[in-house]
């Protein structure tokens, strides 16, 4: 993928640096995939922000750590179980 | 277990003892006469040091990266004999630089690894499950038992020498000849050998005669690198010498025999001799020095040769050089030169007899045979005599006679040349014989595959095999293998890198199916290989690494090979070789396991020689660090506590010290265990073990320092005791450990102890020995450091006779001691306080020695620089003063820095109380201003720039106008380097006086200048542009504005210079005129320059418009730059682009006022259809985003972002990254969700080459704006059993 010449410039060092976020993507990257990704980065802000976290709770009439620990399952397996792969891929 | 072995091969071990004593007949103890051939005379490492020296310097070295490692500083071999190492490759003073061979720069020490045998395959027992390991395969027992047995012969061959040397010393006083004591060797031989012909044959084997070379070929044979330990022997041998000298030693052979017997010492050597033909050969061995080509029974030569089997390729090297083509090679072939059995065979009769080239017609040259004859074509070739027509071109024809030889001369030009180019086989009468013509045979014409990178000479031995013409139907599936794998190692060897690639990658994918036992067959005989390169070393140790994850636990039967070959990377003196070497041992033990790795090293542990068992250690440390402390602990408590041997306590010892070494402070959390399992060791009853025990015991202090002093408590006392009791080396270390614990302990503790110790060292103050002073120095340092000794302890007990002993001119002379001492009195100062110390030494500023001034004027200014002056007395100042005038005036050396920066340290340390002597400095430096030498000039300048500040502030304003005017007059001086110092001072000056107040005014001084910055010298540049920038600065209103813009002329010039200091004092320069005569003018001169064809030039230019735009303010500047726009020239337009680069980065915030003036213009530069254009324009948005992020311009910039977007499939780098640049920047000023929305747009475009470029960009905006993401993703909707939802952002209260 990358080219002779940019392995020698910023280029290569942005993308090691990508490579170290588990969120980044690539030109391979499924639905499933980039979704597990964006729901474990959206309760990540969730749980960041405790204004956000104390919103849900009085929304949910929960308690805040409550609330907090559901995100935190929801983190698991956010969007189900993997689709089965094609063997086309 | 291991002990049920240890017992067991005891007991084998005395039985075999005892048969063997039965057989041989030849009683072990008691007076015999020994097979001193058979046994080689025994000590071959006689002259080497056994251990390695006290102070372990190459461990900090190695460790620290602080020396540059000189070669000559090792610590083995003796003088004598580094100096008479032979070169190995004798073209280098031909003036041809190969790429450095590794054996070029090793030493001695480090050349003993070419020594080592590659062992045989070993028994792999997790492998074998229950079954009894195959006979043939080498179990640990085996190696065991040989390792016992090495130790039996080794003990045995010591005792012959002390007898020999009992005997010797005997015969001394007899007529026997040495070559000591001067007398002439014995008589040459009377046969055939007349003394002419015996000095002629001499001179041909040994190619270069003279003095000294029967050392040098002793020493070459040392290296030859495939010597077995066994032809070492002979080295050693006491009396060889004699023999060596003797001219005509390698004569007649026949006769050889009692040649040998004729000298005397030597006793019955023909029955040793056969017994060491017989030694057995070693399976490694064959591999490693068959030369190819070369199959037994080829050639009657090693038909007739009962030892042709033998892997020393010295046999297989002779018929090669006999033939036609090899001649001149055959005596120069170092190895073969050296060898000095050749001429005694018995059998050489024979052997020599000279082949005819169709007897050997495939034969090709060995490396060293190849690369000696180049050498010898290079030199004839060069030093040729010269022809008498030449001479005649060279000498004038007039008032010269060419005189007539005196009757019977005959020209001798270089015997042993002529010699080598006329061949006389060994043995029989030389005949000629008409070479058969062999069409076939390749002469030295570098050979070259199909597919294949070139082969070296040198690489022949290793992969002739290629050369060979194969079907490949016809071949075994085995040989087929080995031919594959050799073509992928010469690829990677020597192939173009992307051949190496390719090579390497299926080396790595394809190991598991080729098999570690050829793979590392191949591999390690590569890396032995005596004419190895760094370069190809490192390629092969990396196909190591590779192949090594690949393997895994297939590599266990080759561990020791591996590390006999990896070992000395961990010495070597190339920093990254010893990481690299690291990295395999670690990787090594993690795909072996550790008992395996410890049932490899085990039996080296206690080896005889000192060179295996020192990287053995290193090598269990890297063990250590790669599989934890805490799993080599057991195995290390039983190795030092080892009963068996001394050396298997010291290595095991040493390899605490090494891990302490490695892993640093990461042994705190085992100190005690560590400290635990040696501290037995200061008792020992061997003094080496001793040694390193507390070496050891002080790398673990340094290690975890400041802290786990509990650790070393039950240590302390054997130290305490030790100091007390021992002398010598080992006293040398246990010091040594103590100045590291010392300042590990509270300062209770450490007052006591350093109280304790200081006697000792006190004493120890006059000792002669250079490393006890070094350490002793060192410890003194240490314990000062600590904070509960007391200033007027150390005043009373140790200033007197520490000035005493070490503040004499010999310190001076060695760089190490120097340093040392520099620093423990600085130490010593801090303590004690600046006017002690400077009391105790201010008189020798004015001793006779200059090295040793020097170092007295290097404590003063360390220890003012700490302390200040002010304790030092009023006559104690002027003591100083006047030493330091007196020193700064006698120096003569080059090293001049030192004497400058104590003369402005102390001087501006004074400060007011500088005043009184300023008068009489000045007349010195006045004086100095006007010295023949320019040396001398240029200190006197440089000493004016120090102490300019103190003068002001001591108000001598007068004497620095006066010394302004003078440096002023020497505005014309020639040199540059005393100019650039000149030009420095009057900067100095002008700094601290002033622009009004400055002599010569101003208005003088500047356009003096004018000239001086045409100077094309870096330093004088440098200097000029930062006072002209000064005054520009500063006092630009002295000048009349012509004279400015002239000097802006000058600095369009300075913009090429290559310093990029002068370059960026240059274009603020530009800045600071533009700021004092408006800027008008010097833009038009600057938009000018932009026509100019060097790039760097008009870079320079452009950064010089961004910063007269920033001094200036944006608005008077940008019309016309934008105006210069129009000028239909592409360098213009770009540098106008790259100019508003540079003023948007420059001006930040302030650019919200000029987006909407410039939009147009970048507009039509992003759809330009230049590259450069739109690259330049993406990176104007870019810094032109970030200034005004958050300030209201996000219309405008989104307008930029539309022109700025399709450039994304831009492919040149530099346009990728502006590109990038530009769309980071509007992330920041739009946010991320509007660039979110661009970049949805393709993440799941059908095509790739669209989606990589999407998935770019969206991971530079995921990173930058994670947590800002989230509330812009897109909605997505459920998939079958997926939910994609995300409801939180829905709820509602």
């Amino acid at each position: 993928m990358a080219t002779l010449q940019d392995r020698f410039n910023i280029n290569s060092q942005l993308e090691h640096l990508q490579a170290k976020y588990v969120g980044t993507g690539h030109a391979d990257l499924n639905r499933f995939e980039w979704a597990v990704n964006i729901h474990r980065d959206s309760y990540a802000s969730y749980i960041g922000h405790h204004p956000m976290v104390a919103y849900l709770a009085v929304a949910e009439n929960e308690s805040i750590g409550r609330v907090k620990y559901n995100l935190l399952q929801k983190m698991l397996l956010p969007c189900g179980l993997p689709p089965e792969k094609d063997e086309t891929e | 277990m291991e002990n049920d072995v240890d017992t067991e091969i005891a007991r084998l071990q005395e039985e075999r003892k005892r048969t063997e004593a039965a057989q041989a007949g030849v009683p072990l103890t008691g007076a015999a006469t020994f097979d001193q051939d058979l046994y080689g005379g025994g000590d071959r490492y006689a002259g080497y040091e056994q251990s390695i020296g006290v102070a372990e310097e190459e461990d900090e070295l190695d460790e620290r990266e602080r020396t540059l490692a000189s070669k000559l500083q090792s610590y083995t071999a003796p003088k004598s004999v580094t100096q008479a190492v032979p070169d190995e490759e004798p073209g280098q003073e031909g003036g041809f630089q190969k790429p450095g061979r590794i054996v070029d720069r090793e030493d001695d020490y480090r050349k003993r690894r070419l020594n080592r045998m590659i062992s045989p395959t070993r028994n792999d027992p997790f492998a074998m499950g229950d079954k009894t390991p195959d006979a043939r395969v080498r179990t640990y027992a085996d190696i065991m038992k040989q390792q016992q047995l090495d130790r039996e012969r080794d003990n045995t061959l010591q005792n012959i020498v002390d007898k020999q040397k009992a005997e010797e010393e005997q015969a001394a006083d007899r007529d026997r000849p040495t070559k000591a004591s001067g007398l002439p060797g014995p008589p040459p031989v009377p046969q055939a050998a007349a003394p002419q012909a015996g000095e002629k044959r001499r001179n041909r084997w040994d190619q270069s005669g003279g003095a000294g070379e029967a050392k040098k070929a002793r020493v070459s044979e040392w290296e030859a690198p495939d010597s077995t330990p066994g032809s070492s022997k002979w080295d050693a041998t006491p009396g060889r010498l004699d023999t060596d000298a003797t001219p005509g030693r390698w004569d007649a052979t026949p006769q050889a025999g009692s040649k040998w017997d004729a000298t005397p010492g030597r006793i019955g050597d023909a029955t040793p001799r056969k017994n060491r033909w017989d030694e057995t050969p070693t399976p490694g061995r064959l591999d490693a020095g068959s030369t190819p080509g070369w199959a037994p029974g080829e050639t009657p030569a090693v038909g007739a040769t009962p030892s042709a089997k033998r892997g020393r390729s010295r046999w297989d090297e002779t018929p090669a050089g006999a033939g036609p083509a090899a001649t001149p090679a055959f005596g120069a072939t170092p190895a073969f030169g050296a060898t000095p059995s050749i001429g005694v065979t018995p059998m050489g009769g024979m052997g020599m007899e000279t082949p005819t080239p169709s007897q050997l017609p495939k034969v090709p040259l060995t490396a060293e045979q190849y690369q000696a004859m180049r050498w010898e074509r290079e030199i004839e070739e060069r030093n040729r005599p010269l022809t008498d027509e030449e001479l005649d071109a060279i000498l004038p024809t007039e008032g010269y006679k060419i005189l007539e030889p005196p009757p019977g001369y005959a020209p001798i030009r270089t015997p042993a040349r002529k010699l080598m180019a006329t061949p006389t086989p060994i043995g029989g009468t030389p005949m000629y014989q008409i070479p058969e013509e062999d069409r076939g045979q390749k002469f030295d014409v570098p050979e070259a595959l199909e597919g294949l990178p070139e082969m070296k000479p040198e690489d022949h031995q290793y992969f002739g095999k290629l050369l060979k013409e194969v079907d490949d139907e016809e071949l075994s599936a085995e040989e087929a293998k080995e031919r594959k794998i050799m073509k992928m190692l010469l690829k990677v060897k020597n192939g173009t890198p992307p051949q190496r690639k390719s090579a390497l990658r299926q080396l790595t994918d394809k190991a598991r199916e080729l098999g570690a036992g050829p793979l590392f067959n191949q591999i390690l005989p590569l890396l032995m290989s005596p004419t190895l390169e760094d370069q190809e070393r490192h390629l092969l140790v990396k196909v190591i690494d590779r192949i090594l994850y690949k393997l895994d636990e297939l590599v266990r039967p080759f561990v020791h090979k591996i590390l006999v070959v990896i070992e000395p990377l961990l010495i070597d003196e190339d920093y990254y070789a010893r990481v690299e070497g690291r990295e395999i041992i670690a990787n090594l033990s993690k795909a072996a396991g550790l008992a395996t790795m410890i049932a490899a090293m085990r039996p080296d542990i206690d080896n005889i020689d000192e060179y295996v068992r020192n990287t053995t250690a290193r090598a269990f440390s890297v063990v250590a660090s790669a599989l934890g402390i805490p799993a080599l602990l057991p195995f290390l408590k039983a190795v030092c506590q080892s009963k068996k041997s001394w050396q298997a306590r010291h290595t095991g010892i040493k390899i605490v010290q090494q891990i302490a070494i490695l892993m640093g402070c990461a042994v705190l959390p085992h100190l005690k265990s560590l400290v635990d399992i040696i501290k037995h060791g200061l008792v020992d009853e061997n003094q080496k073990v001793k040694t390193i025990t507390s070496l050891t015991v002080a790398a673990l202090a340094e290690a975890s320092a400041p802290y786990g002093i509990e650790s070393f408590d039950d240590v302390l006392e054997p130290l305490w005791k030790g100091i007390r009791m021992l002398r010598g080396k080992v006293l040398a270390s246990f010091l040594k450990s103590i100045g590291f614990i010392i300042p590990l302990m509270d300062s209770m503790y450490a007052n006591y102890y350093t109280r304790e110790v200081m006697v000792i060292l006190v004493r120890e103050f006059q000792t002669p020995d250079e490393e006890m002073k070094k350490i002793v120095l060192k410890v003194v340092q240490q314990c000062v450091g600590t904070e509960g000794v007391e200033p007027d302890y150390i005043r009373a007990e140790i200033l007197p006779e520490f000035f005493r002993n070490f503040w004499v001119r010999r310190m001076a002379l060695d760089r190490r001691n120097y340093r040392q001492l520099v620093e423990t009195t600085v130490e010593l100062g801090n303590k004690v306080g600046c006017g002690e110390i400077v009391g105790r030494i201010v008189e020798d500023l004015k001793d006779e020695s200059e090295p040793y001034r020097r170092m007295v004027m290097e404590t003063i200014d360390k220890v003012v620089g700490n302390l200040g002056t002010a304790d030092i007395d009023a006559r104690l100042e002027e003591l100083l003063i006047d030493g330091i005038l007196y020193a700064f005036q006698e120096q003569v050396s080059d090293d001049a820095n030192v004497m400058l920066n104590g003369f402005g340290t102390v001087v501006n340390s004074l400060k007011m109380r500088a005043k009184p002597y300023l008068p009489q400095i000045c007349g010195t430096i006045k004086w100095r201003l006007n010295n023949k030498s320019a040396k001398i000039r240029q200190q006197a300048a440089d000493l004016i720039a120090r102490i300019a500040i103190v003068m002001k502030a001591c108000d001598e304003e007068k004497l620095l106008g006066h010394l302004g005017v003078v440096l002023y007059e020497y505005l014309g001086e020639e040199y540059p380097e005393v100019l650039g110092s000149i030009l420095g001072a009057l900067k100095s000056i002008v700094n601290v006086i002033g622009m009004t107040k400055m002599t010569p005014p101003i208005k003088d001084l500047l356009p003096r200048l004018t000239p001086i910055l045409k100077n094309r010298h870096e330093k004088v540049q440098e200097n000029c542009i930062d006072l002209v920038g000064r005054i520009a600065d500063r006092g630009a209103e002295f000048v009349p504005a012509r004279e400015w813009m002239r000097i802006c002329f000058e600095l369009l010039e300075m913009l090429k210079a290559h310093k990029k200091g002068i370059r960026r004092a240059t274009v603020n320069t530009f800045g600071y005129i533009a700021k004092a005569i408006g800027p008008q003018d010097v833009l038009v001169t600057l938009l000018n320059n932009l026509k100019v064809q060097e790039r760097q030039n008009r870079v320079c230019t452009t950064v010089a418009i961004a910063i007269v735009a920033e001094t200036c303010s944006p608005f008077t500047v940008l019309p016309a730059l934008m105006n210069e726009y129009k000028v239909p020239e592409l360098n213009v337009q770009n540098g106008v682009l790259k100019a508003l680069s540079f003023l948007f980065e420059y001006i930040g915030e302030m650019g919200k006022d000029y987006v909407y003036a410039v939009s147009p213009l970048l507009e039509d530069a992003l759809m330009d259809r230049d590259l450069v254009h739109r690259q330049t324009a993406a990176s104007v948005v870019q810094h032109m985003s970030m200034g005004i992020a958050g300030l209201g311009c996000e219309d405008a910039l989104t307008h930029l972002l539309n022109y700025v977007w399709p450039n994304i499939f831009e492919t040149s780098p530099h346009v990728v990254n502006a590109v990038q640049g530009a769309i980071e920047g509007c992330r920041l000023a739009l946010g991320p969700c509007i660039v979110l929305n661009y970049t949805l747009q393709g993440l799941f475009h059908p095509a790739r080459k669209v989606r990589e470029v999407y998935w770019k960009i969206y991971n530079t905006l995921y990173i930058g704006g994670q947590d800002a993401l989230v509330a812009f993703y897109p909605r997505l909707e459920d998939d079958g059993i997926n939910t994609y939802q995300r409801q939180e952002l829905d709820v509602f209260v």
